[in-house]
């Protein structure tokens, strides 16, 4: 019985670094510019790693770089890191109810590999993700968003630009990836995203709301109004 | 060494909003309706994810965002997985910008 749950934690482990090559690759291009930027602002390489090592949040870590680069004292650096990172509080809401039953301590651990992309790979998975699924995933993206951040800052541009570019779309595809299987098998899919992606655009272009508040209060306006109306379609009542 | 204490400060203020709900809300049971609005989550996150930031990746060229995005959803529809996604959708703008 011991045994075989180690093995399926073991499984699930492979299986999240598997899934989590494609959050890798989408970090490579992100991670060297935030190394090479934060070399033009003035970081020492052990600085910027440290920062990937610590934080783990590319939003926050490019505002926190060009926060430096305005002079901006500490309080407001770590201020507005906060507020760009609040919409990892749903998130991490939302995974409790995907996640299988663990220690605190492990789900203590696990939390801080919590980002936008380890987020949408680990609960979009079909059925419960495991412990071992998510250190996985979160391992791959982690080791790949520190190790690039440092060759970023010691080797500056070394991809041809042409490729740095194309690069750039690499996690919205991987976005669009795990997005398009699942509304094709279910049309509440496409209107939770599709509402999601309507109300963020508003928020942004409209410029009502900063990024990291509008992905917040886009997607949980949008499941709130998706799953009442689901609800009183189906006479369930609200409560 | 000021430098430090700002990415102290910085990691500490990101970890709290990741590891509050996992660990307060474990073992929690929620109202069903709670429930249901954190399981939609996800779809609804990646929808803002994905819009408008894929067609901003160059603000000066929407084409670029254009091109990548119809490039991705095609694959995904056609049933590649993941990782074919992102890979053909980098070879596809790698083409683009060096004919373009």
């Amino acid at each position: 019985m011991q045994m075989s749950a180690v093995a399926e934690s073991k499984a699930g482990f492979k299986e999240g670094l598997r899934a989590g090559i494609s959050i890798a690759v989408g970090y490579l291009p992100v991670a060297l510019t935030f190394g090479l930027l934060a070399k033009t602002t003035g970081l020492t390489v052990i600085e910027a790693v440290l920062m990937s090592v610590l934080v783990f949040a590319g939003a926050a870590q490019y505002i926190s770089l060009s926060l430096i680069a305005g002079g901006a004292g500490a309080a407001i650096i770590i201020f507005n890191t906060f507020i760009v990172n609040i919409r990892h509080f749903l998130m991490s809401a939302s995974l409790n109810e995907k996640m299988e039953p663990e220690t605190r301590m492990k789900k203590a651990v696990y939390a801080f590999g919590l980002t936008d992309e380890t987020f949408t790979v680990i609960a979009t998975k079909e059925g419960k993700s495991t412990t071992g699924f998510a250190f996985g995933v979160m391992l791959i993206a982690y080791g790949s968003w520190v190790i690039n951040t440092g060759i970023g800052h010691l080797i500056g541009a070394s991809l041809p630009s042409f490729l740095q570019q194309a690069m750039s779309i690499a996690l919205y595809a991987m976005f669009i990836g795990l997005l398009v299987p699942s509304a094709k098998k279910d049309l509440k899919v496409v209107y939770l995203a599709g509402l999601a992606a309507a109300l963020n655009s508003l928020f942004v272009l409209t410029g009502l709301l900063n990024t990291g508040w509008a992905i917040a209060a886009a997607s949980l306006l949008s499941a709130v109004v998706v799953e009442a109306a689901g609800r009183l379609r189906k006479g369930a009542g609200l409560l | 060494m000021s430098m430090i204490w700002i990415i102290v400060g910085m990691a500490i203020v990101t970890y709290i909003p990741r590891v509050l709900p996992l660990t307060v809300l474990e073992g929690k049971e929620l109202p069903p309706f709670l429930q249901g609005v954190l399981k939609n989550i996800p779809y609804a996150v990646l929808g803002a994810l994905i819009f408008p930031g894929i067609l901003l990746i160059q603000p000066e060229n929407i084409l670029f965002g254009v091109i990548g995005a119809a490039a991705a959803f095609i694959l995904a529809a056609i049933g590649a997985d993941v990782m074919l996604v992102v890979l053909g959708s980098i070879v596809v703008l790698s083409v683009y910008m060096l004919i373009g």
